[in-house]
């Protein structure tokens, strides 16, 4: 957005480098001077905060990478090892799996966000569409993290996930044998997994930067979700926002370290403290939490639908509950993004919400009774709100009168 | 307008309210086939300020050493831990002294074996799982190493959301203390119907499906403490023996919790500070803008 440039070169050197490679003036245009609406609120800090977790994420990973053994005979004690024996390793281990944790909520909060102020509509698709393509990557690194301490959930977790691909009609088993290195979860899956799961956080930090470069070209949505009209409606993003958002990022840092120092294991499965073992099966798989909505869906389908089976069923209608998220921008198709302005879409983004967390709920109770019941309930909702709530309500929805700008907006609140 | 909006959060927070309190009555239906729910015992490492105590460390250890350590291994515990901070604090001169009554596996040594020193890992008892289930009736006696976080107790809601806030991280040794104080004589009148015990096997009311293997480790006056150099003595009971070698497993498991928890003190203090002045430079420099 050259058109915002106030750089000049301070002096010959400067004037030298922006001639070959103009990176001050491209850190001053898009890290200080770009123009952001003044209205966005705390939700809007959550995306300097995923910035910081994924940092944290490779920081610690790398450090832990140097320590750990990838072999199904060494892994599990190499991890001890980190905790017990490296300086300060119990911290870093610690960050580092209270860290993924960490990374979801901020992810589901900064996703949600997006999902109620309308932050994926035009023009801001592709914006939307790299957001939801980091969730996934950063879906699998997680899942694929989660193995590398070898113990029994790492196992019967990767060994169920695993299976997913088999229900794909026939070429299911190959693709499975190819993602485990073999007929079962086994060593030749640790080091491909382990491989895997250094080299994807660097392509999520490349997505991102794409996703902020999409981000940068049409600007941000805010809560009113009326386009900026004026120079009066933004401030510069230094020194405002560089500082709401790192006041955001330490606000985050509290309960993040509150969890890596006072209880680490909380949110892991104890399970995890026993060495994998092929022979004796946990009576409960459960996957991390942040799985939990996306492995209650993929359980719910228990029945078969015409040809296909129901184990198929459960993994098209788990992938098909990410996948859709890609085209939200075209489900919902109205004109007013912010769920401010309407009064309808209000309560079923609030019972989506509250399904959500019904979902995850359900994923971590056995598949039996009354949870079955709940599970079809609630992953229909999750279907019917985004192909057919979001669709509809576009259409019957008369939405409350949109201010005519970021700046009335802001008047209105400061004297109402 | 404000009334509008306290009543639409309202509505929410009912909404939410009802909906997980469904989920909950739902909840408490099944978890019957599992082990009884142990007690919470009052730990000295428990809470944002909690530290091992030393004595009840050297005795929960003296318990592992004379009674555990005939079955069960301890093979990721150096000897030299035990003299480290934040452990039960032996001198090394005693750590020495332990480790040379041992011996251990070293090929480079005459014959395959010499005198353990204070670098070595905690010899297990048995060669391997198979001669290690050849000697227990085919019941597999668990490596004590992590134990105390292998395992853990599933609290019914709402507890198990307020353990995210007082940082309960004491489910495991609460299990073992529950587990070594829970064994019948005799199969009770609250055991499951029909419920028959095999040859070697005994009852126990915390175990899940209530058969165990292993018999009743410790009884009362089994082993004799000496007394602190403060000369307090403990009672020599079932009850202190449980308590105190759940305690040591639980260093075992994680030896340095009491570092990480006062590092953790100066971090979080920090941090709420740090939060509190960059709260108020927000504040300040937003201050003219109308947002």
């Amino acid at each position: 957005m050259s058109e915002h440039s106030t750089y000049t070169p301070g002096n010959a050197v400067e004037k030298w480098l922006d001639d070959r490679l103009p990176v001050v003036r491209f850190a001053k245009e898009h890290l200080m001077d770009f123009p952001t609406p003044k209205n966005l609120n705390y939700w809007w800090t959550f995306g300097a905060i995923l910035v910081m977790c994924l940092g944290v994420q490779i920081v610690t990973g790398i450090i832990l990478a140097m320590h750990y053994t990838p072999n199904v005979a060494m892994a599990f004690d190499s991890v001890e090892h980190i905790r017990r024996d490296v300086n300060g390793g119990r911290i870093i281990q610690a960050t580092h799996a209270v860290g993924a944790s960490m990374f979801f909520v901020a992810l589901y909060i900064h996703m949600f966000r997006g999902l109620f102020y309308g932050s994926y509509k035009a023009p801001r698709e592709i914006l939307w569409i790299l957001g939801v393509v980091i969730f996934l990557l950063t879906t699998a690194t997680a899942f694929m993290g989660y193995i590398l301490p070898w113990g029994q959930m790492s196992f019967w977790g990767a060994t169920v996930i695993s299976n997913i691909f088999s229900a794909i009609p026939l070429v299911g088993e190959n693709i499975k044998q190819l993602v485990l290195g073999g007929f079962a979860v086994d060593n030749p899956t640790l080091n491909r997994f382990f491989s895997l799961h250094y080299l994807l956080p660097f392509i999520i930090a490349a997505v991102v930067v794409l996703h902020i470069w999409a981000l940068h070209v049409p600007g941000n949505n805010n809560p009113v979700g009326v386009e900026v009209k004026d120079s009066r409606d933004t401030v510069p993003f230094h020194p405002y926002y560089t500082m709401k958002d790192l006041f955001g990022m330490v606000l985050f840092m509290i309960p993040f370290a509150w969890f890596v120092f006072f209880a680490p294991d909380i949110l892991g499965h104890p399970d995890n403290y026993i060495m994998a073992n092929s022979q004796v099966t946990p009576a409960h798989i459960v996957p991390e939490w942040y799985l939990l909505p996306f492995y209650t869906i993929l359980r719910a389908i228990d029945f078969n639908v015409l040809f296909i089976d129901s184990k198929l069923g459960g993994v098209i209608a788990m992938g098909g509950a990410m996948v859709m998220l890609l085209i939200v921008p075209w489900l919902d198709t109205s004109k007013v993004r912010s769920g401010t302005f309407r009064p309808l879409f209000k309560w079923f983004y609030a019972l989506f919400v509250l399904n959500f967390i019904g979902l995850m709920y359900l994923g971590a109770q056995p598949a039996e009774g009354i949870y079955t019941t709940l599970a079809k309930v609630c992953t229909a909702y999750y279907f019917i709100y985004f192909l057919v709530v979001l669709p509809v309500l576009s259409r019957i929805e008369t939405p409350k009168p949109l201010p005519t700008s970021i700046s009335e907006s802001v008047l209105g609140k400061a004297h109402a | 307008m404000i009334g509008v909006t306290i009543m639409f959060k309202n509505k929410i927070i009912v909404a939410a309210l009802a909906a997980i309190m469904g989920l909950s009555a739902a909840g408490s239906a099944q978890a019957a086939e599992a082990g009884a729910h142990p007690e919470r015992v009052n730990w000295s490492f428990a809470g944002i300020f909690g530290t091992y105590d030393q004595n009840q460390l050297q005795r929960g250890f003296q318990v592992f050493r004379e009674v555990c350590a005939s079955c069960h291994g301890a093979r990721l515990m150096a000897f030299r831990n035990l003299s480290e901070p934040g452990g039960p604090r032996f001198s090394e001169e005693q750590v020495k002294a332990l480790a040379a009554e041992y011996d251990v596996a070293d090929p480079t040594a005459e014959g395959g074996m010499r005198p353990a020193v204070a670098a070595d890992r905690w010899p297990s008892p048995f060669a391997n799982d198979q001669e290690a289930r050849d000697a227990n009736g085919g019941a597999l006696p668990p490596d004590f190493s992590v134990l105390a976080k292998a395992r853990g107790v599933a609290d019914p809601f709402p507890t198990w959301m307020f353990n995210y806030f007082t940082g309960y991280q004491e489910g495991g040794p609460d299990y073992i203390h529950a587990l070594l104080t829970g064994y019948h004589e005799d199969v009770p009148e609250t055991a499951p119907e029909g419920f028959q015990l095999s040859p070697g096997q005994y009852y126990n009311d915390y175990f899940p499906g209530h058969a165990i293997g292993m018999a009743p480790p410790l009884a009362d006056g089994q082993i004799t403490y000496t007394p602190g150099e403060d000369g307090v003595t403990v009672p020599e009971t079932l009850e202190q023996y449980s308590t105190d070698v759940s305690a040591f497993m639980m260093w075992m498991a994680e030896p340095h919790l009491v570092s990480r928890k006062q590092t953790g003190f100066v971090v979080l203090l920090f941090l709420v500070l740090f939060a509190g002045m960059m709260y108020a430079t927000k504040r300040k420099l937003w201050a003219g803008i109308e947002h």
